[in-house]
């Protein structure tokens, strides 16, 4: 414990600087440059589950501590739960003459 | 108010409903009668209403899961009797789909789940070596909120109409345009309650395992049903939510007019279909998967074997989990989403085959060898390999999307599920009932009436749904409540309807052996009669309150079985007892089921400010509940002392023998 404590907390200044980063390129990329609507959703997109992975592991300790492995796991399922639910209704009901 | 006229409030005009409203009548009058001629009332709420013991409460779900049956049985019945014959007068067309639907409903969430979350309740922490669930005001709250839910389903026969558009509840019929009248609201708002007490027992189970093991007790070293249990839980947290948001879009729709599932104005009915099959599915698998867990308990314990592949069993378990995600679509191949989707889920399906397929052979050679006791649990388990792989090859014909669209919506595939459901959950909760009634209630079930049970039912079960094969491959087609004279039909029907009356039979003999066990059954036996291998049976039966005086350390795989071979940690030395911390009795879960149930009988006649006021009630609770600083009670030594020496031998040893 007293250990961690007096360290320098590097990860989480670097954290810091890249989810300012991450977030500027964004606000940047959507005011201030002429791509097309579609480019700049995919970019932002993009640009924002990079940035809550590297909140989950920098900020919130995802991997520390007891539970740091069911954490993972937990997390994992989770995305994968989300992406079968949403990716696999829109390509169950776009495709075939389902769609129309 | 609403759109509900007066003279339909009750449902009249039908001799059947007007006998079964006498008779509910007529029960309620002596159910009130009973406890206070007995002077219960007080006993009823002290010992079972508030009560937040996991084993109570598991109680309770079973015995709820076996009216349920009682209710859902009838309603099977009076379809087979209704097709017994060509143009039979029995039941309308209008009665038979409102009969189908409270069927499949009440079958599906009021008596398989229930009957499984019962027996996980009762086991799983004596499994692990816990002295109760990791929040056991929440799992009572689970339980009031799935009774909530139960009965406002079931009410709604005699009061308002029941649902009639299938326990699939398709929209455009199940919607407004076509199902104008409030019957189709209770499907939506009682299935949303009694699914939030599910929702919150799948996070309850998932904590209680992960973190209440007894000492030593590794995920590897988990008995078989616990680890399934788990599994189960994950899949209820990842599909449940589905199913909440889905009713939430087709109460919306029902209610206030919005059009997330019509054919017009932007709307998509396909929706539905696959939002609820996107829960539905896994939801099969949440059902199952405790099943064959307890398969596997009561094979390896009457073949006095440890069970064969422990390993390849759990991954077997954990690969159906993840793949009873991706299946949904093998329910509407017929929809039209073309041929890559169709192939796609084609594929996957089959693909479940496997692990399906190591947990049989698994089976197979824990008894390879064993040395077989054919008690009733045996039996049930032993039924259950044949008619279930019976079920499991007619689904591997139904998932593959090309030949299902002859199969699609023919009894062929009533046949098939009736074929996976029955063995594989109905025969689990009658073998987990003979296995566990002794650890429950210090008696056994009676054998020889077990055998009467075991046969008649299976027979029954085979002669009804065989038939109903061939008749799909004829064509006959599901949810018809009638067919002509010319089909064909009629012997293969009226052999259908034959067996379900032997089934009836079987049923009417488990009632028999519970009431006959009740009242004659020795209570004089040991804690450990059928010399198993598991935690639950290293304690007292029927369990006492704090289920350990001293948790058990467990060193490896089958903890008991191991402790009584090395006559280690059997014994209880008076020094060792240390007060036991538990959790107090609360009125509160009961006071939410009634709130619910009021709010949500409110909102199925869409008499919105009476919801309204009444749901503050609700968030009273909540706020109470936030407010709530009982820590629970401590159980003195002396207390604990002599409980335990009304079970132990002198010596402080439980009952042990290992052959
Ligand atoms: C105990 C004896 C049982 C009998 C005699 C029975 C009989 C039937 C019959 C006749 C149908 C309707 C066939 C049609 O489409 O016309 C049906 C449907 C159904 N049954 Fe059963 N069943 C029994 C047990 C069960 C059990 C244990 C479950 C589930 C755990 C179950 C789940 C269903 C479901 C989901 C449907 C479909 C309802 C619908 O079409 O919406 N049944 N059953
Ligand atoms: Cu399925």
């Amino acid at each position: 414990m007293e250990k961690e404590v007096k360290r320098f907390p590097v990860s989480h200044v670097i954290g810091f600087l890249a989810s300012l980063a991450l977030t500027f390129i964004a606000a940047v990329i959507a005011l201030k440059t002429s791509l097309s609507f579609k480019a700049i959703m995919w970019i932002i997109g993009s640009l924002a589950v990079i940035q809550a992975g590297l909140q989950l592991f920098m900020f919130m300790h995802m991997t520390e501590g007891e539970d740091g492995k069911t954490n993972i796991i937990n997390i994992a399922y989770g995305v994968f739960v989300a992406v079968v639910v949403v990716v696999g209704s829109v390509w169950v009901l776009t495709s075939g003459h389902a769609a129309h | 108010m609403g759109n509900i006229k007066w003279d339909e409030f009750f449902i009249t005009g039908d001799p059947l409903i007007l006998g079964a409203q006498v008779s509910i009548a007529l029960t309620m009058l002596g159910v009130l009668f009973g406890l206070t001629y007995l002077k219960k009332w007080k006993w009823i709420w002290r010992e079972w209403i508030t009560t937040v013991d996991h084993k109570r409460i598991g109680i309770m779900y079973i015995i709820a899961a076996i009216l349920m049956f009682f209710r859902g049985g009838i309603d099977g019945l009076l379809m087979k009797a209704q097709t017994s014959r060509p143009e039979m007068g029995l039941l309308s067309s209008q009665h038979y789909n409102e009969i189908f639907t409270t069927h499949g409903v009440i079958m599906i969430l009021f008596m398989a789940m229930p009957f499984l979350i019962g027996l996980m309740n009762v086991v799983i922490p004596l499994q692990i070596g816990a002295r109760d669930v990791a929040f056991p005001q929440l799992n009572a709250l689970s339980f009031w909120l799935f009774f909530s839910g139960a009965m406002l389903f079931n009410i709604s026969f005699v009061i308002g109409g029941s649902p009639d558009a299938g326990w699939t509840s398709y929209f455009p019929l199940a919607g407004k345009e076509f199902s104008p009248s409030i019957a189709n609201n209770y499907y939506a708002i009682a299935l949303q309650i009694a699914g939030i007490g599910t929702l919150m027992t799948g996070i309850n189970f998932i904590v209680t395992i992960l973190k209440m093991r007894t000492k030593g007790m590794t995920l590897m070293r988990m008995p078989m049903f616990t680890w399934t249990a788990l599994v189960t839980s994950g899949i209820i947290v990842a599909a449940f939510p589905i199913f909440t948001v889905a009713l939430a879009l087709m109460k919306f729709d029902r209610l206030f007019g919005t059009h997330f599932f019509t054919v017009s104005s932007g709307g998509s009915d396909m929706l539905w279909a696959n939002l609820f099959w996107l829960w539905g599915h896994p939801e099969v698998y949440i059902v199952a998967l405790p099943a064959f867990g307890i398969f596997s308990e009561v094979i390896a314990t009457f073949s006095r074997k440890q069970l064969f592949g422990y390993k390849s069993m759990v991954y077997a378990t954990v690969g159906i989990a993840l793949l009873s995600m991706v299946v949904w679509v093998h329910h509407f191949y017929t929809m039209g989403s073309g041929p890559g989707v169709n192939s796609f889920f084609s594929l996957t399906t089959m693909l479940i085959a496997v692990p399906t397929g190591i947990k049989i052979f698994n089976w197979l050679f824990t008894m390879r060898k064993g040395r077989i006791k054919l008690s009733s649990a045996m039996l049930w388990a032993l039924a259950f390999i044949p008619t279930f792989t019976i079920g499991g090859v007619t689904g591997v014909m139904l998932a593959m999307g090309a030949a299902d669209f002859q199969y699609h919506n023919t009894l062929f595939l009533v046949a098939h599920f009736h074929y996976v459901l029955i063995p594989g959950v109905v025969f689990a909760v009658f073998a987990g009932l003979y296995y566990w009634w002794p650890k429950m209630f210090g008696h056994m079930l009676n054998e020889r009436l077990g055998k009467w049970h075991f046969w008649l039912f299976n027979i029954g079960f085979n002669v009804t749904f065989m038939p109903m094969f061939f008749l799909g491959l004829n064509g006959a087609v599901r949810r018809s409540y009638t067919y002509s004279a010319e089909s064909g039909f009629a012997p293969l029907f009226l052999l259908s309807a034959i067996g379900s009356v032997i089934l009836a039979a079987g049923f009417a003999v488990f009632c028999y052996n519970i009431y006959w066990s009740i009242r004659y059954a020795d209570r004089n036996i040991s804690s450990d009669p059928w010399d198993a291998r598991t935690l639950e049976w290293a304690t007292a039966s029927p369990v006492q309150h704090y289920n350990f005086a001293k948790l058990p350390e467990v060193k490896s795989f089958d903890a008991f079985w191991q402790m009584k071979k090395n006559n280690e940690g059997l014994t209880l030395k008076d020094s060792e007892i240390e007060e036991i911390h538990m959790p107090s009795n609360s009125g509160q879960p009961f006071m939410m089921c009634v709130i619910f149930g009021v709010v949500g009988f409110f909102l199925v006649f869409e008499w919105f400010i009476p919801a309204a006021i009444a749901s503050v009630g609700i968030i009273v609770g909540l706020i109470y509940r936030s407010f709530d600083y009982n820590d629970g009670y401590h159980i003195p030594v002396e207390e604990i002392s002599k409980t335990e020496s009304t079970w132990r031998n002198e010596k402080g040893e439980v009952h042990k023998h290992v052959g």
